[in-house]
């Protein structure tokens, strides 16, 4: 089986390090913050100004004020600070972030990252995340491994618009999970399947370059 | 005993536009989504015959804002903005062609706004480097990374939403409202601020300004009740 939404945002929640600063995008990212484990503490950065993200509100905690980069409303926390975008993006240009969680279109297998238009269709623009795929320490992605119409989106070079390159450190589908050769021209790293994936089934689903290192 | 009456303060949303609005003006608009955005003072510009608007802003829209109207009155022809995604009509006519649209990277939009309002023409930054966004531009190697460089960002009008104003213009934001509000403040030949509250001057602890007032030029009192976009709870 696939893993779910829930399974694949457990799953990139292994990434997390105690005392991480983390940026999570929307979508299954967002999820993350659900599956925190036991022990680790990580402070959530969401790039319209704000350090320490709480979770969603209570009812009457509910502040138009107060929201995501989503858009959705959230909390505080005791340690939360707020701050201007510019000061947001020179934490997140600056290299003070330690891990971005985001998702994606289409990743190449040298860690090129395609997530902000499909052109003649979808225009929605980048928002942050061409700033934070080229400040942030650590890059990984999480998505399905193929689109709705069945195609790869694990490829050998992206041919949508892209949002970075080699920017890519980790792809973590709903099958598996990749190593990116980033800095020089490897194959990526299989090094996880999802429960009841084959090797054969992902090879089938998968058009960049690869090999088995199953840890 | 000081005596400075300034005289920013004005009676309405069209009273602080008047004289300042015209044709093809450049003009910043604050917030992120709807926190902290001046829906006063974009309401009021909707309602003035102003044409060839280019618009700078963070994110355009979400279904049912105040700023579709500029578009359904086609008012603006170029938006500057780093994401249209969540609005139906704006993307909908953005991709008729009724309008031009700048994509900028979010944080090289707010570095290039700070920039403007501080004198710096422009700057290098590693976001966009061989995407779209780095054509035409200049590639430059620093420590062998390659950077590119942006320009900075500038407008004739810039459209505030703060939380409390005092008499001389001196404002503080609350929240994730606070965004692109207090950088545009300074990027701008006119600063015109609507906000929840107008206090007396000395009332805001001098160590609690966020910006200072020498950045604001118009204040006027907001009146438009505040909009979520994605109400989210828990009860748990």
């Amino acid at each position: 089986m696939a893993w779910t939404r829930d399974q694949l945002a457990a799953r990139a929640a292994k990434e997390l390090r105690d005392g991480f600063y983390v940026n999570l995008g929307i979508g299954i990212p967002t999820l993350v913050a659900n599956h925190i484990p036991e022990g680790v503490k990580v402070t959530l950065q969401s790039e319209n100004g704000m350090l320490g993200m709480g979770p969603y509100p209570f009812e009457d905690e509910i502040d138009p004020d107060l929201i995501n980069a989503g858009k959705q409303t959230i909390s505080e926390l005791p340690h939360s600070s707020y701050f201007s975008s510019s000061d947001s993006f020179a934490m997140i240009r600056g290299g003070h972030i330690n891990l971005s969680i985001l998702g994606a279109m289409e990743v190449s297998q040298n860690g090129d990252l395609a997530n902000w238009m499909v052109p003649g269709k979808m225009v929605k623009g980048m928002g942050g995340a061409m700033d934070l795929v080229a400040g942030v320490r650590r890059c990984v992605v999480v998505m399905d491994h193929c689109s709705k119409d069945g195609r790869s989106k694990v490829l050998k070079k992206c041919e949508l618009p892209l949002t970075g390159v080699r920017v890519v450190d980790l792809i973590i589908t709903d099958l598996g999970v990749f190593e990116v050769d980033k800095v020089g021209n490897a194959p990526l790293r299989l090094i996880e399947l999802a429960d009841g994936i084959s090797v054969e089934e992902i090879a089938a689903k998968t058009q960049a370059d690869f090999v088995v290192d199953l840890k | 005993m000081w005596n400075l009456t300034l005289d920013k303060v004005f009676a309405s949303a069209q009273a602080a536009l008047d004289g300042l609005i015209f044709d093809g003006a450049r003009i910043m608009v604050g917030g992120f989504g709807f926190a902290g955005l001046p829906e006063d003072l974009i309401d009021a510009l909707a309602k003035t015959n102003a044409q060839r608007l280019t618009i700078i802003i963070c994110d355009a829209g979400g279904n049912g804002a105040v700023l579709e109207k500029l578009f359904e009155n086609r008012q603006v022809s170029k938006l500057v903005t780093s994401y249209i995604g969540s609005d139906d009509i704006i993307s909908a006519r953005f991709l008729c062609g009724e309008f031009e649209v700048e994509f900028v990277p979010q944080g090289t939009l707010a570095e290039a706004i700070r920039c403007g309002g501080a004198g710096i023409p422009a700057f290098y930054t590693k976001t966009g480097v061989h995407t779209v966004v780095a054509s035409g531009k200049e590639h430059k190697l620093f420590a062998g990374i390659e950077y590119i460089m942006e320009p900075a960002i500038k407008a004739d009008i810039a459209l505030i939403h703060a939380e409390t104003a005092d008499n001389e213009g001196n404002l503080t934001y609350k929240k994730t409202s606070r965004n692109f509000n207090p950088i545009m403040a300074t990027a701008a030949t006119h600063t015109i601020v609507e906000v929840e509250k107008l206090v007396a001057t000395g009332e805001i602890d001098p160590d609690n300004v966020h910006t200072p007032g020498i950045y604001v030029d118009r204040i006027i009192q907001s009146i438009i009740p505040k909009h979520i976009e994605h109400l989210k709870v828990r009860n748990f």
